[in-house]
């Protein structure tokens, strides 16, 4: 996409051979441009953006879930746990990128270990706030009536946990969505792509900024509702207290 | 609903918490027969509830034994103990996520019945605890703390035990709420015949609900085991006729009807009256509020069966 800089004069817009009257005054909402290019730009790297945050909340969750199984059966190891993901949220995207080029290279792997390491600590402090915040008495009837460890936990603990597992699936991945743009400092993938083309067009191309961050801001939106929607189906029960 | 109630006996059954003086329950022996209600009663620090979580090792015994009908806890496998014994606590301890049909299926679910058998068989408790069978698809959150205490014994009975621990059921519940399901408790117990441990700091409720009434003393030693009447009319010591009231006179005056007692022939010259099924309290309460010093006792119909006099309630 660097034939979009041209070398004549006026407003530095890409030649698309007959542009718009919108685009060469570089409108906010040229249509003709987003149709147009809605295959070659808008969609795969929508689509790419699913997959960087799909990828990572995923893994990141298997990996959050298994230490949170750690963290709550031993409770002493919650501590260095929870410090340990902390820490990992703590250094900026980008500190990370540079701290893992080294190790993977500009690649995928590089941005989804960064991702990754991100959504632990929503994750695991949810996990285990929602395992441990079952009711003592709830806990007693459960032993008093002979279940066992392992099925008090399948049983009873897991699925009253549920409702703060998916409210911290929901803040990981419209989280992952967003820090998923800075990737396209690494890579080539994801909405951050167009998005950096924008703005590193001179006077900043206005449609495809819009129209990029807009399906950014888009999609964070419509996976929340998408999550919000699942905890309301999954847990009837817990809009009732 | 068969059931097949079986013996509790305590055998010097002791407990003692490490790091900790005297012990909780100490050198308990007490049987309870088969079908009855046994109440233990005492002030707080008298091992009451540590008594019965023995029962179902959710507390380890020290010393001393346990056997249901004959066979020491000791010796069953600890889920199928737990399984086979009904379990009530004060505070409930639903399951939120579960509607009430599954909350009674707990056990009888784990047990392997058929989800058929759970349905039937929640309505059946459902009806029996004086719940509509629409309450089978509710949530706990939707229910009232009464209605809650009584799915809770609903799920207590789910799987037919032939013991039922019973942690103060009724304690957190108004007392209208409470008397109604002491009631209703003791209705269903009279068709169902348990053998029920039942735990409670009141004494006017082991009284009203207990077939035998345990008071501990602190330091969990057994102060008298006996009928609620024997208790109230001749208590061991000092400490039981304290902890029972001084007003155990009338307490024990609750416990008998009019129908008890030999009545003088009907006479029937503007005396007050009373049905049968009154209790002399009741009777004696009339005629203190009347001034007067004998009442024409009448059963359901109206129809009079005799006098009471003033010194026959009181003998």
């Amino acid at each position: 996409m660097t034939g979009w800089h041209s070398a004549g004069g006026g407003p530095v817009i890409p030649d698309f051979g007959q542009p718009s009257a919108c685009l060469k005054h570089n409108g906010w909402f040229c249509t003709d441009w987003m149709s147009k290019h809605w295959g070659d730009v808008l969609q795969p790297a929508l689509v790419q953006h699913i997959q960087l945050t799909v990828i990572a909340v995923g893994i990141g969750f298997g990996i959050a879930f298994l230490l949170a199984l750690v963290g709550f059966r031993w409770r002493f190891l919650d501590a260095p746990l929870g410090g340990f993901t902390d820490l990992l949220y703590t250094i900026p995207s980008l500190a990370l990128f540079q701290l893992l080029v080294p190790l993977t290279g500009l690649t995928v792997t590089t941005v989804e270990i960064a991702l990754t390491s991100y959504t632990l600590f929503i994750l695991y402090r949810n996990i285990v706030a929602g395992l441990r915040a079952v009711p003592a008495e709830v806990l007693e009837s459960a032993r008093g009536m002979g279940l066992t460890r392992r099925q008090t936990f399948f049983r009873v603990e897991l699925p009253l946990a549920v409702p703060a597992i998916l409210a911290g699936l929901r803040i990981a991945t419209v989280a992952t969505i967003s820090i998923a743009t800075v990737a396209a400092f690494l890579i080539q993938d994801g909405l951050g792509h167009p998005i950096f083309d924008a703005i590193e067009t001179p006077d900043l191309f206005k449609t495809e900024l819009l129209a990029s961050g807009g399906l950014a801001i888009l999609l964070a939106l419509t996976a929340d509702g998408l999550l919000a929607y699942a905890q309301r189906a999954l847990t009837p029960w817990s809009r009732l207290r | 609903m068969p059931t097949e109630a079986a013996e509790l006996v305590f055998d010097e059954a002791t407990k003692v918490y490490p790091g900790r003086d005297g012990a909780a329950v100490d050198h308990l022996s007490l049987t309870v027969p088969a079908g009855e209600i046994c109440v233990l009663v005492g002030p707080s620090g008298g091992g009451k509830t540590t008594a019965l979580k023995l029962v179902n090792r959710l507390i380890p015994l020290t010393g001393g034994d346990i056997r249901i009908d004959g066979t020491s806890i000791l010796e069953h496998d600890l889920t199928e103990l737990r399984r086979s014994i009904g379990y009530v606590i004060q505070q409930v301890g639903l399951f939120p996520h579960m509607t009430v049909e599954g909350n009674i299926g707990t056990v009888p679910r784990l047990l392997g019945r058929p989800r058929s058998w759970i349905r039937t068989r929640s309505a059946e408790l459902l009806e029996l605890v004086g719940l509509d069978p629409s309450y089978a698809k509710r949530f706990p959150a939707q229910l009232s703390g009464g209605e809650r205490q009584r799915v809770g014994l609903a799920r207590a009975l789910a799987a037919n035990p032939p013991l039922m621990l019973m942690d103060e059921p009724f304690g957190a519940i108004d007392p209208i709420v409470r008397a109604r399901l002491q009631d209703e408790f003791l209705r269903f117990q009279s068709e169902l015949r348990k053998t029920v441990v039942f735990v409670t700091h009141d004494i006017d409720e082991a009284i009203r609900v207990g077939d035998r009434i345990a008071i501990l003393r602190e330091g969990g030693r057994l102060a008298q085991y006996d009928t609620p009447q024997r208790i109230l009319e001749h208590p061991v010591d000092d400490f039981v006729a304290e902890f029972v009231g001084r007003d155990r006179a009338l307490k024990a005056l609750a416990l008998r009807t009019l129908g008890d007692l030999e009545l003088s022939p009907a006479t029937d010259d503007g005396l007050p009256r009373l049905h049968a099924g009154a209790s002399l309290r009741d009777a004696l309460a009339l005629l203190v509020a009347e001034h007067r010093d004998a009442l024409l006792v009448v059963d359901a119909d109206g129809s009079p069966l005799g006098v009471a006099k003033r010194e026959d309630l009181l003998q």
